[in-house]
């Protein structure tokens, strides 16, 4: 704890160390609060509050990787949903392959679904994801390379703004209905699921749950760190400088385009680890999640928390989550007025989000400027 | 110092979250878990079956509820989202303490919730028809497996109206591709050949059938009889239509058979061109009976008058009858006497006489074959004689032949092979 | 020996018309005195019949009828032939409002209303249909009417025996219509190539070579495959070669139809969206939505005139117009107005009205898709030959999403609105500084694309279900079709439509429905990338 105060500190922002604190605490209490208390003490907190709350820490990794692309750097990704999808399945296929002979045909080569579809023998994409190492590269190289060769075309003809937005979607939609397709391998409609254990550990023990749980805030604290390094380093400056003035930035010499794509790399590879901490503690990966819906849903989460402000994300998806579900829970028809009120109100009125909003009650204008005048104008271009 | 107040913020609201994931429940009541979409794109159906369970515990602690308690329903709201549907299950086992679940509409979301309702070792009901290939411990089958709805339709077609070609259409999830799997081996079988069998798969929603409706038209023309067998979904069944009705292919050329569209989806169609096209199902609302009829009026009292009933909804009555007659005979709700107290039990169908529940948690029912009216209705022109018993696995698929579930003492598996006599899996 | 039986009372019938005439007091009054009073006492038995048995019993009236019965036969068909409960009378019935009025079965007469419960339908299957079709054919022969007796023997060749064949060798003598000769002489051609003679058989492959039917297309194929005589197996391939060379070419045609009706549809979802986006550079996620109004004003039109469904449509598309364009006004002056120049903004804002609209439609019309019905005209196709015929409704859409984009055009060239639109899409401070109230011409143009958007919701209300998700399955493939045309430019989305229509359609048969759409979203998405500005880009420095 102490080192990493330090260490945010040496970089001089305030922020990061208060944020990842409370983070770590409050994870380490909950994890405590599973294992150790008895079912009937009020600290108690049950396997289903974990899952819940392990849940909520991938989408907020999500949330995170879209803004520093869409915050930092102006880039509205409609597609990111993609990205995290995909670190799904790449870690969807290593549970798969993990059941062995434990399926239901006791076939210990084929997943189930494959059997019952009368394949016989495994796709060549299959290989390899029975070694966890394997599997773990490609849930940041799939990601990454997709990220690259979309963004490498992307952004060298100069597709910007809206435009962009649209290819996201179109990209994230043509994902939607490949993976729908039984031939592509990765069982259709149904998705990947019924996992039994990760690393050789029981997926339903509480211990393995608990573990996920503290790994994915871990890895949330440390890309929520590195990220921080990122846009506060000489390249962050860049990639500010771009979304404010691209044309500008490119005018003074900066190749815009190669900030963008590996930014939008970097961002990609995030959203593939959220992905790949989201499957084993729900249990399920199906094509759903490419749809585009979800991935504006994601946008929105950033946009109520404040974006371009990397906290504010967190927080948002956090929140807008935690009201989902207490919301459906209480009057079900009534989410999709409310959500989209959010997006129509936050746009409108709250174009900072939360965090503006923190600000403006403070008066505090030291940081996060104002994004969209400057962005709206280039986005036009 | 503004990030202190925020932290504490954030610590409060998990806090409180905390506190209220932990509610006991109290224990005067039996609980009864509905686990069906109200928003999102399945909400159209499951609504339905949300609203026939509520009508259902409202009617039995009429009666006096079971074992002396009340029945209370606990609603939760999966939202047609697939991960919800598990994480609603545990939410409803271990937060709500419910007794039993039901729930469910398609394979995804049951597929979903199975790892957690096993692993909680719950109890759920599942209504609606499916591709089988599966028996869990913790799951009864009310809904009809393929040999309860795809087989009869396609011996009916072939003894009754003399096809020989036949077009196997269907959404391209695994319950059509599983169905169509089994009709090719079975059409095969009875010496149906290759060339005589076309299969077509389009997305959920597909809209554009013209050239699809087109290809069956050229296939139709070859001068034997043809008939399509339709496993296609939902929404995409009205433009279908609607191709067929306006490329001129009727009913009595190219007869349509379907396994997914009821009362409920015809009700938003203009069923006039679709006069003589089939469906197959174990209920249809046009079946003159006392029992169906009492239940006819109990629905639209409940809800409105226009409603209609249909297959899915009387696979909940029975499931819900059956569990309701196996807590009594078991007296008491813990699961494993239930479920043992559940295979064997029998109770009456809505169409005239019994369906009974074996061992592999599947129902025997007996299966109907309707034809679509011009009021949106389905006039019965077939039924099987006899209850058919709903197969967990397939025989006409070699990955599964040799499989069998039977959840009785001494095997107690839902996937045993009599072959080398041992349970798969785990 | 059954049709042998009812060609013989076929004949029977014609000279027994004016006998009947005469028995007319003792004929029963349940029945019409129309029929004998053995054929009428059949007809009384279909009241009891189980649907297993009627078969046969059809088969005797047939036999024992003629001509007389096909007002029954017909009935019995279109499944509106009921009985009274109380005096077990055969009727025809139509349902009018809850009730049903009730005709007499032969001289068509209305005998007054009676309610759901006094009548009985009496049921068909599809083997009835079958044999109800296939009898009115045979007593259709000698219908007045050439087009009739052409579908008639249409009808009649898969099913051909040797009665059969004797009437068509008779009325052929008579028959002075040069299709249904050439039919009749099809039908006997058909039967001629089962001769044990194969010069005969030759003159027949003669005859079915230049015909598309498909029974004769089947009948030569089998002759390709397996005639005992080389000279005949030859001519029958080369004859089936042509047929087949003739087919491929109507094909080609057919598949260009789909692909233009596809693109006619795309055209019409995206044309709204070309407006908004292209000229007012608003990115409207709810766009769909607004065709999802116009399809259900569709419904609720057809709703206030359930008499008049045929004329509905023309009421639809004038009040879809209406709805949307007023709601697309208001999320203008309410909503867009206030994100002016700041697109991505607009985008989330409009996406959250989308889901808004979408849940307000799902709480008033419930979630449930409604029942659009669809005009007559518009039900069933043009024929134009055996192999190659075009539905009316896909036709129809064409021709009006062809008119749309015309007065469309029209509008924004020839009207002073469509002159300030146009300013301000070139060069909005410019435009202001002329004078041009360019908040006035924002909200038009908004009002005007969305309108635009609900009259495509009626023409989809034709093709598709009218429910709440209607709107989200357009947006994005409009979206590519005005990217891909190039935003600000109406031409370019209508090359855009028509193009990725026909692709589309053109790679199905190859790849399958799923992947068409991936290959035709993947080559945008690289189209794009090469060429950002669509296949048309607006010119000028004000574009930039």
């Amino acid at each position: 704890m102490n080192q990493l105060m330090r260490f945010t500190r040496l970089h001089g922002d305030s922020k990061v160390a208060p944020f990842v604190a409370v983070l770590v605490i409050l994870t380490a209490l909950a994890s405590l609060g599973n294992l150790l208390m008895p079912q009937d003490s009020i600290f108690y907190v049950s396997t289903y509050t974990i899952t819940l709350l392990g849940k909520y820490l991938c989408y907020a990794m999500l949330a995170l990787a879209v803004d520093v692309i869409w915050g930092y750097c102006g880039i509205l990704s409609l597609g990111h949903g993609a990205f995290f999808a995909l670190g799904g399945y790449a870690m969807g296929m290593y549970l798969m392959r993990q059941i062995g002979d434990r399926g239901v045909y006791g076939n210990p080569e084929l997943p189930d679904f494959m059997v019952f579809l009368n394949w016989s023998e495994l796709p060549w994409f299959w290989y390899g994801f029975d070694q966890f190492w394997f599997a773990m590269l490609m849930v940041l190289l799939v990601p990454g390379l997709l990220a690259f060769i979309f963004g490498w075309l992307a952004f060298r003809s100069r597709v910007t703004g809206v435009y962009l937005s649209i290819m996201t979607q179109a990209l994230t939609y043509a994902l939607l209905l490949a993976f729908f397709r039984n031939e592509m391998g990765f069982g259709g409609n149904n998705g990947l699921t019924d996992f039994k254990d990760i690393l050789g550990f029981d997926l339903q023990s509480d211990k393995t749950r608990v573990a996920l749980f503290g790994m994915t805030a871990l890895l949330l604290g440390l890309t929520f760190i590195t990220s921080h390094k990122i846009l506060k380093s000489r390249m962050g400056k860049v990639i500010v400088a771009i979304r404010d003035g691209e044309s500008r930035a490119r005018f003074m010499g900066y190749r815009t385009e190669r900030y963008k794509v590996w930014l939008f790399v970097y961002s990609a590879m995030i959203a593939g680890i959220a992905g790949a901490l989201y499957v084993p503690q729900v249990g399920i990966i199906n094509p759903g999640e490419f749809s585009p819906l979800n991935s504006i849903e994601i946008v929105i989460w950033v946009a109520v928390g404040g974006r371009g402000t990397l906290i504010g994300a967190i927080i948002g998806a956090l929140l807008v989550n935690y009201a989902k579900t207490k919301f459906t829970a209480i009057m079900p028809d009534g989410w999709l007025f409310a959500l989209g009120a959010m997006f129509v109100l936050v746009t409108l009125y709250l174009p900072q989000g939360l965090m503006g909003l923190l600000q403006k009650i403070r008066g505090d204008k030291e940081t996060a400027k104002p994004v969209e005048t400057t962005q709206a104008q280039e986005a036009k271009a | 110092m503004k990030l202190k107040t925020l932290a504490a913020g954030i610590a409060l609201s998990m806090g409180a979250s905390v506190m209220s994931f932990n509610a006991v429940a109290a224990d005067d009541t039996i609980k009864v878990g509905v686990l069906h979409s109200l928003s999102g794109t399945m909400a159209i159906s499951e609504t339905t079956l949300k609203d026939t369970v509520l009508m259902m515990i409202e009617e039995q602690n009429k009666k006096g509820g079971l074992l002396g308690k009340k029945l209370e329903p606990v609603v939760v709201d999966p939202a047609s989202n697939w991960p919800l549907f598990a994480e609603k299950t545990r939410e409803l086992i271990t937060k709500e303490g419910v007794d039993v679940i039901f729930g469910c509409w398609t394979s995804v979301s049951r597929k979903s919730v199975l790892p957690v309702i096993e692993e909680l070792n719950g109890l759920m009901f599942y209504p609606v028809q499916y591709e089988g290939e599966e028996s869990s411990k913790n799951v009864f089958y009310t809904g009809a497996a393929p040999n309860q709805q795809a087989v009869p339709a396609v011996d009916y077609l072939m003894n009754e109206l003399g096809v020989e070609r036949w077009v196997l259409a269907g959404t391209d999830y695994v319950y059509p591709r599983t169905t169509n799997k089994i009709l090719e081996a079975y059409l095969k079988s009875k010496g149906v050949a290759a060339e005589d069998i076309m299969v077509n798969y389009t997305p959920f929603g597909h809209s554009d059938w013209q050239s699809i409706v087109s290809d069956v038209k050229k296939f139709g023309s070859a001068g034997k009889k043809t008939a399509v067998v339709s496993t296609i979904n939902g929404d995409a069944n009205v433009p279908f239509y609607k191709e067929l009705g306006n490329q001129g292919v009727s009913s009595e050329d190219i007869p349509v058979v379907a396994f997914s569209v009821g009362e409920e989806e015809l009700s938003g169609i203009d069923t006039k061109p679709l006069v003589g096209h089939l469906a197959a199902w174990n209920y249809f609302q046009s079946v003159d009976n006392d029992a169906n009829e009492a239940f006819i009026e109990k629905w639209k009292a409940y809800t409105s008058e226009e409603r209609v009933t249909n297959d899915p909804m009387e696979a909940t009555y029975i499931g819900f009858n059956m569990w309701a007659n196996a807590v009594k005979q078991a007296g008491t709700t813990e699961v494993d006497a239930v479920e043992q107290a559940m295979i064997g039990q029998t109770t009456p169908n809505l169409t005239g006489g019994m369906a009974m529940m074996n061992k592999n948690h599947h129902l025997s029912k007996p299966v109907l074959i309707g034809e679509i009216q011009d009021d949106g209705q389905f006039e019965v022109v077939w039924e099987t004689e006899n209850i058919v018993m709903g197969d967990a696995w397939s025989d006409y698929l070699p990955g599964s032949k040799d499989l069998v579930a039977d959840w009785t003492a001494p095997i107690k598996c839902g996937n045993y092979n009599t072959k080398t006599k041992e349970c798969t899996g785990s | 020996m059954r049709h042998l039986l009812a060609v013989f009372c076929c004949y029977f019938a014609v000279f027994s018309v004016s006998v009947q005439a005469n028995e007319q007091t003792i004929s029963d009054s349940q029945i019409s005195t129309a029929v004998a009073p053995s054929t009428s006492m059949l007809i009384q038995q279909l009241v009891e019949v189980k649907l297993s048995k009627s078969l046969p019993l059809l088969e005797r009236l047939e036999a024992e009828g003629g001509t007389e019965l096909l007002p029954l036969f017909k009935t019995l068909l279109e499944g509106r032939l009921y009985f009274i409960k109380s005096t077990k009378q055969v009727v025809a019935a139509d349902k009018t409002g809850s009730d049903y009025q009730l005709f007499d079965l032969f001289s068509g007469e209305t005998l007054g209303m009676m309610n759901k419960k006094q009548i009985k339908k009496i049921r068909v299957n599809n083997k009835l249909r079958v044999f109800l079709r296939g009898a009115i054919a045979r007593l259709d022969l000698k219908h007045p009417d050439a087009d009739k007796r052409l579908a008639a023997v249409k009808a009649l060749l898969t099913s051909l025996d040797s009665s059969t064949l004797n009437t068509l060798e008779a009325i052929r003598n008579t028959e002075s219509d040069e299709h249904v000769l050439a039919m009749i002489d099809l039908a006997l051609a058909l039967d001629l190539s089962r001769s044990p003679i194969p010069e005969k058989r030759l003159a027949a492959v003669t005859v079915l070579g230049d015909s598309l039917e498909s029974d004769s297309r089947n009948r030569l194929n089998v002759m390709a495959e397996s005639d005992p005589d080389t000279q005949v197996k030859q001519a029958a391939e080369v004859a089936l070669k042509k047929i087949n060379e003739r087919i491929e070419f109507y094909d080609f045609v057919d598949q260009l139809f789909f692909g233009l009706s596809l693109g006619s549809v795309l055209l019409l979802a995206a044309i709204g969206l070309a407006i908004t986006f292209g000229v007012m550079g608003v990115i409207n996620m709810a766009h769909g939505e607004m065709i999802m109004l116009g399809a259900y004003t569709t419904y609720v039109v057809q709703l206030m005139m359930p008499e008049y469904i045929e004329y509905s449509l023309w009421v639809a598309i004038p009040a879809a117009f209406v709805v949307s364009g007023l709601f697309g006004i208001l999320i203008e002056r309410g909503v867009i107005r206030h994100l002016h120049g700041r697109p991505l903004e607009t985008l989330l804002a409009t996406f959250g009205i989308s889901l808004i609209l979408q849940q307000l439609v799902r709480t008033v019309f419930s979630p449930l898709n409604r029942q659009v019905e669809s005009p007559l005209w518009m039900s069933g196709s043009l024929e134009i030959n055996p192999v190659l015929s075009l539905t009316f409704n896909r036709l129809y859409i064409l021709a009006f999403a062809l008119l749309v984009f015309g007065l469309l055009l029209l509008i924004l060239r020839k009207t002073s609105l469509g002159l300030n639109v146009r300013a301000v899409s070139q060069n909005r401070s410019m435009a202001k500084a002329m004078g041009i109230r360019t908040d006035w011409v924002d909200a038009m143009t908004f009002g005007l694309g969305s309108g635009i958007a609900g009259i495509a919701g009626v023409a989809l209300s034709q093709l598709t279900n009218v429910g709440p998700n209607l709107g989200q399955s357009y947006i994005i493939d409009s979206f590519m079709v005005v990217v891909f045309g190039g935003v600000g430019n109406l031409w370019g989305t209508l090359v855009a439509a028509f193009s990725l229509g026909v692709a589309n359609k053109f790679l199905e048969p190859v790849t399958g429905a799923v992947l068409a759409s991936i290959l035709v979203l993947v080559f945008i998405i690289l189209f794009i990338q090469k060429k950002p500005k669509g296949l048309f880009p607006q010119k000028g420095r004000a574009a930039e």
